[in-house]
Formats: C-alpha cells, sequence, structure tokens
C-alpha cells in the first residue's frame, strides 16, 4: 500500500553522508539503500516522515519535518492552534 | 555518615539523575516491579534483586490484551519502569529495551523463553514503542536515564543495548553512545523475529526490518477504532431519533418508530460500516487518500442497502431522505476511515495534511447539506423514508 507521494518533506543532502548505514537500518519503508558505501534515496515515495533516520544521521545528511501521520491528531492540533499531537491531553482514551 | 553510606549503595549511575539517588525511592520503583502476576522470583546481581518475569503468557495476560484491543483501561495498562530479566541472564547477556504499555512488554517476553536476557523498560507513559517514540517519551533522555538508573553497566560487562527498530523515531543511536557509553544495536521492527536477530548475533534480514500492514494487522485494530467512533455515532443516532417525531403538526412517535430508527440504523452502517470495512478493505478501496477510501466505501455500503431492497431506501418515488444519505453517509464513512490514518503504518504528516485539506470541508459540507435535507424532509409530505 502507498500513500501520498508527492508532498513528502525528506531530503538528503549526499554530501554530507559519511556511509555509515543507520538511515537504511532505522527506515521501516526501505527508503534508503546504501551504493557504494554512501546512502541514496531509493524509493522517496515510500516515506511516511517518521523521522527515524534524521535522528540517527550523525553528520546531519537528512532532513524531514517529522510528525504524526494521523488525522485525529491533525484535527486535535488544529483545533488546539498547535503543531500536529498525537493526542492524549490528560491521557485522554483517544490516542494512538 | 549514615546517610554518606546509603546514598553510596544505591544503584545509580554516576551522572545519576535528580530524584534517582534515594533508597526510598530506588525500593520503590524495586517493589512496583516485584510480585507482579507476571514475575516469578529474584535475579541477584551487584546492584541488587532484579525482578525474573515468565516468558509464557497466561490467562490474564490474555484477557488483558483483549481487554486493551476494545480499549478498556488501555491507557492505564502498564508495567513499572526500570531492569527485568528473563531465563537466567549474567553479565555476558543481551539487554534488550522496551515500552511500558503491557501489550509490548507481552509481546517481548512471550519470545524470549528458554533464553536469558535483559529487560530495560523505559516509562513510555503506557505507550507502545512506535507512538512513545513519536512523542519522545521513548526516546534517547529516557534511555540515557534508565540506563543509569538501573546501575546496567555494573550488571553487564558488555556495553550493548537492542532497541527496537520502530524506537529509532526517538532514539538518537550516536547521542545515547556520547551520554552513557552504551552502544544502540537496532533490533527487528517485530518481537517475533527478536530469536533468529539475536541467533545471527544480532543481524537483521531486511524483511525484518519493513513494517508491514496486513490483513490480520488491520483486524486487530477495528475494535479500538469502533470503541473510539462509537460514542459519536450513539449521539448521532439518538439526536436523529428525537428529531424524527418532528412534523409541521406536532410530534408524532409514529415516525419515530419507522424514520427515527432507520435512520439511527443507517448512521451505525456509515460509522461502524467505515470502522470495519475501511481498515479490512483498505488495500482494495480506491484511491490512495483515506478520505477518498472511506467516501467510496460509504457510497458502496450506500448502493448495497438500496440494491438490497431494504425498505427505507427503496420508496416509490425518490424521497429527499435518500439524498440526504446520499450525502451523509460518504462523509461519515469518509471520516471514520480518514482518521484511522493514525493507525496505519504508512501515512505521513504532510500527506494526511494534504488530504484534509480537501477531505474535511468536503465532509462537513456533506454533513451539513444532507443533514438539512433530512430535516426538511421530515417536514414535507412525502419526504420521509417509509
Amino acid at each position: 500500500m502507498r500513500y501520498l507521494e508527492s508532498v513528502v518533506t525528506l531530503e538528503f543532502d549526499p554530501k554530507a553522508c559519511n556511509g555509515c548505514g543507520m538511515c537504511v537500518i532505522v527506515c521501516p519503508h526501505a527508503v534508503f539503500a546504501m551504493i557504494d558505501k554512501r546512502a541514496v534515496v531509493a524509493d522517496r515515495g515510500a516515506c511516511m516522515e517518521c523521522g527515524a533516520c534524521a535522528k540517527n544521521c550523525e553528520p546531519e545528511a537528512i532532513r524531514v519535518r517529522s510528525g504524526v501521520g494521523c488525522a485525529a491528531g491533525v484535527l486535535a492540533g488544529m483545533i488546539a492552534g498547535t503543531e500536529p499531537v498525537c493526542g492524549c491531553p490528560g491521557d485522554s482514551s483517544a490516542c494512538c | 555518615m549514615v546517610t554518606f553510606r546509603i546514598k553510596e549503595n544505591a544503584s545509580c549511575g554516576e551522572q545519576g539523575s535528580p530524584g534517582c539517588c534515594s533508597q526510598t525511592v530506588m525500593r520503590a520503583h524495586w517493589l512496583d516491579r516485584i510480585g507482579t502476576p507476571w514475575s516469578d522470583g529474584v535475579i541477584p546481581t551487584e546492584v541488587g534483586e532484579v525482578p525474573r518475569v515468565r516468558t509464557a503468557l497466561n490467562y490474564r495476560d490474555r484477557i488483558g490484551t483483549i481487554k486493551a484491543r476494545w480499549g478498556v483501561g488501555r491507557m492505564s495498562y502498564r508495567v513499572a519502569p526500570g531492569l527485568y530479566g528473563v531465563g537466567d541472564p549474567g553479565p555476558d547477556s543481551p539487554v534488550l529495551v522496551s515500552a511500558n504499555y503491557k501489550l509490548s512488554f507481552d509481546r517481548l517476553r512471550s519470545v524470549l523463553s528458554g533464553r536469558d536476557a535483559w529487560i530495560l523498560v523505559l516509562d513510555t507513559k503506557g505507550i507502545n514503542v512506535w507512538c512513545a517514540a513519536g512523542k519522545g517519551t521513548f526516546g534517547t533522555d529516557e534511555i540515557v536515564r534508565r540506563v543509569q538508573m538501573s546501575g546496567l553497566e555494573r550488571i553487564v560487562s558488555h556495553r550493548k543495548l537492542v532497541v527496537p527498530q520502530l524506537g529509532a523515531t526517538g532514539v538518537s543511536a550516536h547521542v545515547v553512545r556520547n551520554r552513557c557509553g552504551f552502544r544502540v544495536v537496532y533490533g527487528p521492527v517485530r518481537a517475533a523475529d527478536l530469536p533468529a536477530f539475536l541467533d545471527a548475533g544480532m543481524k537483521a534480514q531486511p524483511e525484518m526490518r519493513r513494517v508491514r500492514f496486513n490483513f490480520v494487522d488491520r483486524l486487530v485494530l477495528i475494535p479500538v477504532e469502533l470503541v473510539m467512533g462509537g460514542k459519536y455515532a450513539l449521539l448521532a443516532a439518538a439526536a436523529l431519533v428525537l428529531l424524527s417525531g418532528l412534523t409541521l403538526h406536532g410530534y408524532s412517535f409514529a415516525n419515530v418508530r419507522t424514520t427515527g430508527l432507520m435512520s439511527a440504523a443507517l448512521i451505525f452502517v456509515s460509522s461502524f460500516g467505515g470502522a470495519i470495512l475501511g481498515p479490512a478493505l483498505l488495500p482494495w478501496l480506491p484511491g490512495r487518500a483515506f478520505s477518498i477510501k472511506g467516501a467510496v466505501l460509504g457510497f458502496a455500503m450506500l448502493g448495497a442497502l438500496i440494491v438490497s431492497g431494504w425498505t427505507a431506501l427503496s420508496p416509490s418515488g425518490p424521497s429527499l431522505h435518500v439524498a440526504a444519505w446520499a450525502l451523509m453517509t460518504p462523509a461519515i464513512a469518509s471520516f471514520t476511515v480518514m482518521n484511522f490514518t493514525g493507525a496505519s503504518t504508512f501515512t505521513s504528516l504532510s500527506g494526511v495534511q494534504r488530504e484534509m485539506r480537501f477531505a474535511l470541508p468536503a465532509q462537513i459540507t456533506g454533513s451539513i447539506i444532507g443533514l438539512g435535507l433530512w430535516v426538511i424532509g421530515l417536514l414535507v409530505p412525502g419526504g420521509r423514508m417509509s
């Protein structure tokens, strides 16, 4: 199954990559692959913007606006006037 | 003197975080973990006794899982954070990091039968690994804190932590290493693959690194979807039942029994139908946006009711109420399935925001116009379904 692909915010700077391969390890959708000891974006459209790659990229070669791909969270954010929140205000039951 | 000695004995890391360096607190943490239904004894270590947990799940664990899947007490289904052991772990045994949502903890310990390992449970406020990592509660700070609080560096001789791959959203492996000396090794996505991962010398096959969302994965999420949407559906249905008695000549209880009950049934079809069939049929519903999948499903369900000759929707002539439901059913089903994005494993924030920009106004407009037609249908002759 694939989702809306054109809006993905993933950015990768190959020049900054140190070839550690962490992005390949942590990505749950195989967005990255290693070619000649450097990371490449192999399937950008599969990115779900979880942010695991950027968080584990020591040379900061990856940027992505990460957040919850959750309509209820986006709606809660809209109502509260904040960023999308994966929602437990006061630990309500409506939470992932 | 005495106070000094107590402080020294407390099992804190050198840079012990505030609030953890009192033996009373440590003892309280320990008491929370010991004597639980899932523990059976203790493992003596240099820094004190560590609770040993069973790897076999019993009927109470299974009933707990079923209740959590139905949203019963789901937000307080927790395990006390801290260090646990399975089997007979020693200084060389692997350290597996987990969340303190009991469902996550149960998954992990149930695959470890016959193995010796340490389990370091983080305080994720009872939220599963992936969601907690998204919030940052399953994160770098909490790992470093728990490593120091548990005295792990005196319990194991190696410096490796096996962290579930989905925790990576909240964890910076290189920062953990810099701050507490432990190297994060990302384990497989699914606990079920953990034995194979450990046996292969902590190497994961590529398919162990992929998150899936197959039929069974989706089906187990349906109960919570039903419970979460259920209260709104009940409220909406109750409101329509009450309103349905309105006529130009006063209140008609006969109409409540016909139009009212039919309308309540259609609310349930739209909402519960979306919550059940949306997840079940997700890959086969057309469109990529979940809101479109839901709208298509709504039309299909309504169409099926009409074709099957459901009396309420097969009037002698087209009534306003048929038009009303042709708007409301897709709108409600669209909203219901759109909310399933939060439970899915592949939707991005940017994508959800994009689809909500067109879907939310459409759902609101459809519902309001539909409701308007429905109310008018109550009042004009021949407007109701019968």
